[in-house]
């Protein structure tokens, strides 16, 4: 039965007027789809009552169509190559980042002229975002069947830290598998949701996200309605599967199988490794059976505590970004009201213990993990499709990386800084550097660093037709607008004239999560080297700057104001500026700036008495004495 | 003829007045629509219409229109939790079938 609120008069809701939403969890391991029926959400099921659709897509030969989910992923052993697996750890990769991922793994890649990989397979390559739409396309068939019909929208839910390449190219494999999105969420955010946090008091939650291949932690505020995110940290390359891969590597050293395992064994093994992680979280000791290559069985055990020594470190590894997003946040660990787990990962007893211990209270595990975020996203689906016109919950999100723009000297002027929430618009005005510049390139980047070389750059444009001023004269407005799917465009418009250039930034596929991570990591390490680095520049800017302005008027005015032992004064102070400019060494370029400025302070001075005599020339002084002959 | 309220959706019909700071009380009633006939009226109202009964319980004025009323009385309009979800629910003894997705419901 479903349950009204009051409407206003004349308003009351037609029945079976509602949308049709669903909300996607498309995960590393698993992905799911779930929808609120009766005002409640729900993770829809296939036909055998699974509601966990495996993540794994495999392609078959003379174009019959991919099989995705359990069907796929049992044929991972026999038929390794053409069975995709974690491909949400590629999507919105590029080419370059594959020669670490494909040591690591068994695929084979083909080699194509985009920058996008591809996998080879008998059906043809196929790209990371091709198999998602697989995924996608699969869990959209399943919610049609509930729904009476194909969803007219849907939320995808994208770990936290997902770049811009990584949002895209899921909204790519969305828009492949004829989905419209209605938005991406932040996976934290959405398990938020789906505890119901927006309908508790105002609080300071942590979400505690552990899946198959990443982890995610998140700080979330809840005020007047609205969900912030505070912050967000994590590891993209720490999850089950790493847990299960360690879990591996001690049964192969304890049946004494060698390192050279072929693909369908090492595939074996690795669903072995998982069975038995799953029963450790129930039982306190597990048998394992493990058939050899050579056909008689090994029988070993291993007790929990085994076990959680072996993984240990792993968890131990969860806790520094916990302490950054917390310390990102600007909260003390006293002011979190809530902590929730997300991930199967989080089933595991000893998770629970470190999460339990760092953050200093029982964590919430009410709804299944594997659910949450699928079960928040559907809640978030069904308003944002309008099923719940009156409600007013907003989700906010924050970009993980500053963004900003090159400015003379190869330095970085952040437009928006990091953690700030989304959707958000900032502009700043620049200007010219030349006298008569008539065009402006503008390069757009990501990173905290302070010179452009160790940002990232996403997109370069230009914008021409600024009409011809004095340097410093031309008032350019740049603004950089983030959408609520954190999608980034920038848009320049030069104030007197009106000309106006934008880019959307689509930015090529490419910066991992790790880079993300790295690249937060190296602006603290390199905080102050920073600081020097822009100082040098934005002194050597104001020593080429001095130097430019003298020598063109020295090219004026040289001559007929200077004699030759003025003149080869300021030309020796010119040349040590200059040769010293090309060094790194502050203090003599700003002894350097100074001498020259003290030598050509008469020559200033002259011109300044120049300029005033001949504003006055041809004008006789009668004409300021009001006298009328001479 | 009789309509009746339980605690607690008085209590959200009271704060749900209030906050609105405006509105004579609160309409209830039926009208046809839905795959198995009938969906539920549930507004607040400004203005009573001739047709109309209004009700007095726990001082909210309650209109129902005379043809509303047969298919309601003896209605209990309750205010329950589901999970994540809450809301108004009623119960009315006429109701032989509703859909399945509950919506709307049939005597």
């Amino acid at each position: 039965m479903t349950l009204l609120q009051i409407s206003e008069p004349g308003r009351s809701p037609e029945p079976h007027a509602r949308r049709r939403a669903a909300g996607i969890d498309l995960g590393t391991t698993h992905s799911l789809v779930a929808t609120v029926v009766d005002g409640r959400p729900e993770t829809i099921p296939d036909a055998d009552g699974r509601v966990l659709l495996p993540s794994v897509v495999r392609y078959l030969a003379d174009g019959a169509p991919a099989v995705v989910g359990d069907a796929a992923r049992a044929a991972q052993a026999e038929d390794p190559l053409n069975t995709l697996a974690s491909v949400k750890r590629l999507i919105g990769r590029s080419i370059d980042e594959l020669p670490e991922f494909a040591n690591r793994s068994h695929y084979e890649f083909a080699a194509g002229d985009s920058i996008m990989p591809k996998f080879a397979t008998v059906a043809g390559p196929i790209s990371p975002v091709q198999a998602s739409a697989e995924i996608l396309r699969a869990l959209a068939l399943r919610a049609a069947g509930t729904l009476g019909g194909a969803p007219e929208g849907v939320v995808i839910t994208v770990p936290a830290y997902f770049d811009d390449s990584q949002r895209q190219a899921t909204i790519d494999a969305a828009r492949i598998a004829g989905l419209n999105v209605l938005r991406l969420l932040n996976e934290p955010t959405a398990a938020a949701v789906a505890y119901g946090l927006d309908r508790g008091t105002e609080g300071v939650h942590a979400v505690y996200d552990l899946g198959g291949g990443t982890f995610d932690i998140s700080i979330l505020r809840f005020t007047k309605g609205v969900f912030e995110v505070l912050s967000t940290a994590g590891d993209s390359a720490l999850g089950g599967d790493d847990v299960d891969a360690r879990l591996a590597a001690w049964i192969r050293a304890q049946a004494g199988l060698g390192d050279n395992l072929d693909h369908g064994a090492h595939r074996q093994l690795l669903v072995l490794a998982r069975a038995i992680k799953e029963g450790l979280s129930d039982h306190a000791e597990m048998e394992i059976t493990l058939s050899r290559p050579s056909g008689e069985n090994w029988l070993g055990r291993i007790t929990r505590a085994q076990f959680e020594e072996l993984i240990a470190d792993l968890i131990e590894r969860t806790l520094a970004p916990c302490r950054q997003a917390v310390k990102d946040a600007g909260i003390a660990l006293d002011e979190l009201t809530e902590v929730i787990l997300v991930g199967g990962s989080t089933r595991i007893p000893l998770v629970r213990e470190a999460v339990a211990k760092f953050f200093g209270r029982e964590a919430h595990v009410e709804i299944d993990p594997d659910r949450v975020v699928a079960l928040g996203a559907a809640i978030q689906a069904d308003i944002l499709i309008g099923n719940k016109p009156d409600s007013d919950m907003l989700l906010l999100d924050v970009i993980p990386l500053s963004l900003g723009i090159e400015t003379m000297g190869g330095l970085t002027e952040k437009i928006i800084p990091r953690n700030t929430t989304i959707p958000a618009v900032r502009a700043q005005d620049f200007t010219t550097y030349k006298d008569g510049q008539t065009a402006l390139s503008l390069h757009v980047l990501q990173g905290e660093r302070e010179l452009v070389r160790d940002n990232r750059s996403l997109a370069r444009f230009e914008l021409r037709g600024i009409p011809p001023m004095v340097a410093g004269a031309a008032r350019i407005r740049v603004t950089f607008q983030v959408d609520a799917d954190g999608l980034l465009s920038v848009s320049a418009r030069e104030q007197t004239q009106g000309v106006e250039s934008r880019i959307e930034v689509k930015p090529s596929y490419g910066l991992s999560d790790e880079e993300v991570e790295s690249m937060l990591t190296a602006a603290m390490d390199h905080a102050h080297e920073d600081m020097d680095q822009r100082r040098l520049r934005e002194l050597k800017l104001e020593a080429n700057q001095t130097m430019e302005a003298l020598t063109a008027a020295l090219a004026k005015d040289g001559e007929r104001l200077l004699d030759a032992g003025e003149r080869t004064d300021i030309a020796g102070a010119l040349a040590r500026l200059h040769g010293l400019n090309q060094g790194a060494d502050e203090t003599a370029i700003r002894g350097a700036i100074d001498e020259l400025d003290r030598v050509s302070t008469v020559f200033a001075q002259r011109r300044m008495d120049d300029a005033i005599r001949n504003a006055l020339s041809g004008h006789g002084v009668a004409e300021f004495s009001g006298d009328q002959d001479a | 003829m009789a309509i009746t309220m339980s605690p607690s959706a008085v209590r959200h019909v009271k704060g749900f007045l209030e906050s609105r700071g405006k509105g004579g009380g609160l309409r209830l009633g039926v009208k046809t629509s839905g795959c198995s006939g009938l969906a539920y009226v549930l507004e607040v109202f400004d203005e009573v219409d001739k047709n109309d009964e209004v009700f007095d319980i726990e001082g909210i004025k309650i209109a129902v229109d005379r043809k509303s009323l047969i298919y309601l009385d003896g209605t209990e309009l309750d205010y329950v939790r589901e999970g994540l979800n809450e809301g108004f629910k009623f119960k009315n003894p006429n109701e032989k079938n509703s859909c399945g997705c509950g919506e709307s419901f049939s005597v």
